[in-house]
């Protein structure tokens, strides 16, 4: 196996150091990565580079021999980004060897993440990785430390709670759908009202299968739109209290200014249906669902405040695992760093 | 030090016992902490005990010469064998997380006790089944289907903790771990249907038999294994017509088990006649 002799340094700035306006300007745009790439290979001692830019980071991987001054990589940067020659010196960071290795694997495992232990950056780190083999500009040690930066990713996400818990009011609605039905693809779903955070949920439930949409709304041109879009079935506002008995999951999110859903109208419902659970999701403000609905054996209710409580939980759990998660990969990151050293 | 372990039935058993036991405190180590346990290091637990628990009652059974449903404690493990025969035959099928764990907990727990209460395995009845093979399969059937339903009242314990969760909006804890409710819904009916079916199939082969001669069977078990039956029955026959659901059945069939559970001992009291001393390693433990 092949050794690299080289420094390993790390220069870049996210999300954590600087404000967004200036991570706009750092971010490279997809039409000048190849230029970028050439830019920074081109310099004096440096032998490998591979650059990591998403919307919270713009990164540069780079090994060099040693001696080199990081000040003509940061400089050389700046200026091809047409900004200030310091500016990724003062609103960013520098790590060296076994400290950029830490850094990688905790970016990797989404612990350097906005939202902590979120899956897409692994995604764009390896995007990265392959950018920078296009490129050419991939060695030894870079090559390595990308791959066991995805293994300790994997690693951190099976044997860590880092990833556990869903994290956003939608996604929350849908793991609570997991745990009452187990499988979306059957579920019939109606949805009263469109809003935001409605359509956000459709999506998540979506992508876990479901496909028996229905949309209602006070304006039936909307609620057409939005099954279309969702490849789903309209059905007029003045029918739905007539077919709530079809539908396995509702979401309501009207502006109406007293409940459209109470206890009593599910009653009748639920008689018929009692060993089937329904799931409410009541994404209205001021609420849509008068909260004696949960009342009702196999009914489910939760609201916008339900759901946000459950997120915030999941996100505190999370970063309760933060300091175990980050301990664990130093660990690996130290060990591989001595092997590569050794 | 050691004089425990020998080659005795009660042994074996012990030992099934003990694996059971630490495969329930094996994942209550990793729930305690909020973390996933192994399943394949539960299941495998669970199955050393189930294979020497097999060995156990296989020695009682030669020794006896008949399927060892002698006295309460043979009684007892055998409930036990057909709990865990069970989960290990559904248990990878349904993918049901945290059946390992409720099952090794709940034969954990009749295992120690039926081995505890030395009284139970101090006399065995003699020759109970006699020479006829249908007997035989008619007792063998009623104990295991009690196995289904303890399997049966497990599941409805999951459901009922899974409900709670949901309905309370807690769902950090043990509903992690736990399957849909819809899912044990369904699993909960499939174990009524077997366990009834099962039930049902072996009083018929018993009926035959009392028909021909009632005096071989005494009133206190016939009332009690026919008020069981049909509590079961009519249990099922509501959940098929959609008359108890949800958790009002989750509770029904809790409480059905423990009460069928409360009565092995009277029935296998009311009936000591010839009795036999029990083996000295029972005597011994």
């Amino acid at each position: 196996m092949q050794r690299a002799t080289g420094s390993l340094i790390n220069i870049g700035a996210s999300h954590q150091t600087a404000p967004i306006d200036i991570r706009e300007k750092l971010s490279v745009p997809p039409e000048r990565m190849a230029a970028i790439y050439r830019e920074i290979i081109g310099l004096p001692r440096v032998q490998e580079v591979a650059l990591l830019n998403t919307c919270n980071r713009t990164e540069i991987y780079a090994v060099a021999e040693a001696g080199l001054d990081t000040t003509s990589l940061t400089h050389s940067f700046c200026l091809f980004q047409e900004l200030e020659p310091t500016t990724l010196s003062r609103y960013g960071f520098e790590w060296r060897d076994g400290h950029a290795v830490r850094h990688l694997f905790d970016v990797a495992s989404g612990l350097d993440s906005l939202v902590v232990g979120e899956t897409e950056i692994l995604g764009q780190v390896k995007t990265a990785y392959s950018a920078a083999t296009e490129q050419g500009t991939l060695g030894p040690l870079l090559n390595r430390l990308f791959q066991k930066s995805f293994q300790a990713a994997k690693w951190a996400r099976t044997h860590t709670a880092i990833g556990k818990g869903q994290v956003s009011v939608g996604t929350v609605a849908v793991d609570l759908a997991l745990k009452i039905f187990g499988d979306l693809r059957h579920c019939r779903i109606l949805v009263v009202g469109a809003g935001e955070i409605s359509e956000r949920t459709i999506t998540a439930l979506k992508s876990r299968g479901a496909t028996r949409i229905t949309i209602c709304n006070r304006t039936d041109q909307k609620a057409m739109e939005l099954a279309h879009q969702y490849g789903g079935q309209a059905l007029p506002y003045q029918q739905f209290q007539q077919a709530l008995g079809q539908f396995d999951i509702i979401i309501c999110s009207t502006s109406s200014p007293t409940p459209i859903l109470t206890r009593e109208n599910l009653l009748p419902w639920m008689k018929n249906r009692a060993y089937q659970p329904l799931f409410l999701i009541d994404l209205a403000l001021p609420r849509d669902i008068d909260e004696r609905a949960a009342e009702v054996e196999n009914v489910f209710l939760y609201n916008i405040d339900d759901l946000s409580q459950i997120a915030e939980e999941n996100l505190a759990l999370r970063h309760a695992e933060m300091v175990r998660c980050r301990e664990m990969l130093a660990r690996r990151a130290d060990h591989f760093w001595k092997c590569n050293r050794d | 030090m050691f004089d425990f372990i020998s080659s005795s039935d009660r042994s074996w058993l012990w030992v099934g016992t003990l694996l059971y036991t630490g495969g329930f405190f094996f994942a209550l180590s990793f729930l305690l902490r909020a973390r996933p346990h192994s399943r394949l290091t539960l299941f495998l637990i669970v199955v050393a005990g189930f294979i020497t628990q097999t060995i156990g009652l296989n020695l009682r059974g030669l020794e006896a010469g008949s399927c060892p449903l002698g006295n309460t404690f043979e009684i007892l493990q055998f409930v036990v064998w057909s709990l865990v025969l069970l989960y290990l035959a559904i248990g990878p099928v349904f993918r049901v997380s945290l059946l390992g764990f409720f099952t090794s907990g709940l034969a954990a727990c009749l295992g120690i006790i039926s081995l505890v209460v030395s009284d139970w395995d101090l006399e065995r009845r003699a020759n109970i089944l006699g020479p006829n093979v249908w007997i035989e399969l008619h007792a063998a059937l009623a104990i295991f289907s009690y196995g289904v339903f303890a399997l049966l009242a497990l599941t409805s314990v999951m459901y009922l903790v899974q409900n709670r969760s949901l309905k309370r909006k807690k769902v950090h804890g043990l509903s992690r771990f736990l399957p849909s409710i819809t899912e044990l819904d369904q699993i909960i009916l499939r174990l009524l249907v077997t366990g009834v079916g099962i039930l049902t199939t072996s009083l018929v082969l018993g009926s035959i038999y009392w028909v021909r001669d009632a005096g071989t069977v005494d009133w206190p078990k016939l009332t009690i294994t026919v008020g069981i039956w049909s509590a079961y029955f009519v249990t099922f026959s509501l959940r098929w017509r959609r008359r108890v659901v949800a958790h009002t059945l989750a509770w029904t069939c809790i409480l059905l088990f423990i009460v069928a559970l409360g009565s092995i001992w009277p029935v296998t009291s009311s009936h000591f006649s010839p009795a036999v001393p029990a083996t000295p390693a029972v005597l011994s433990l």
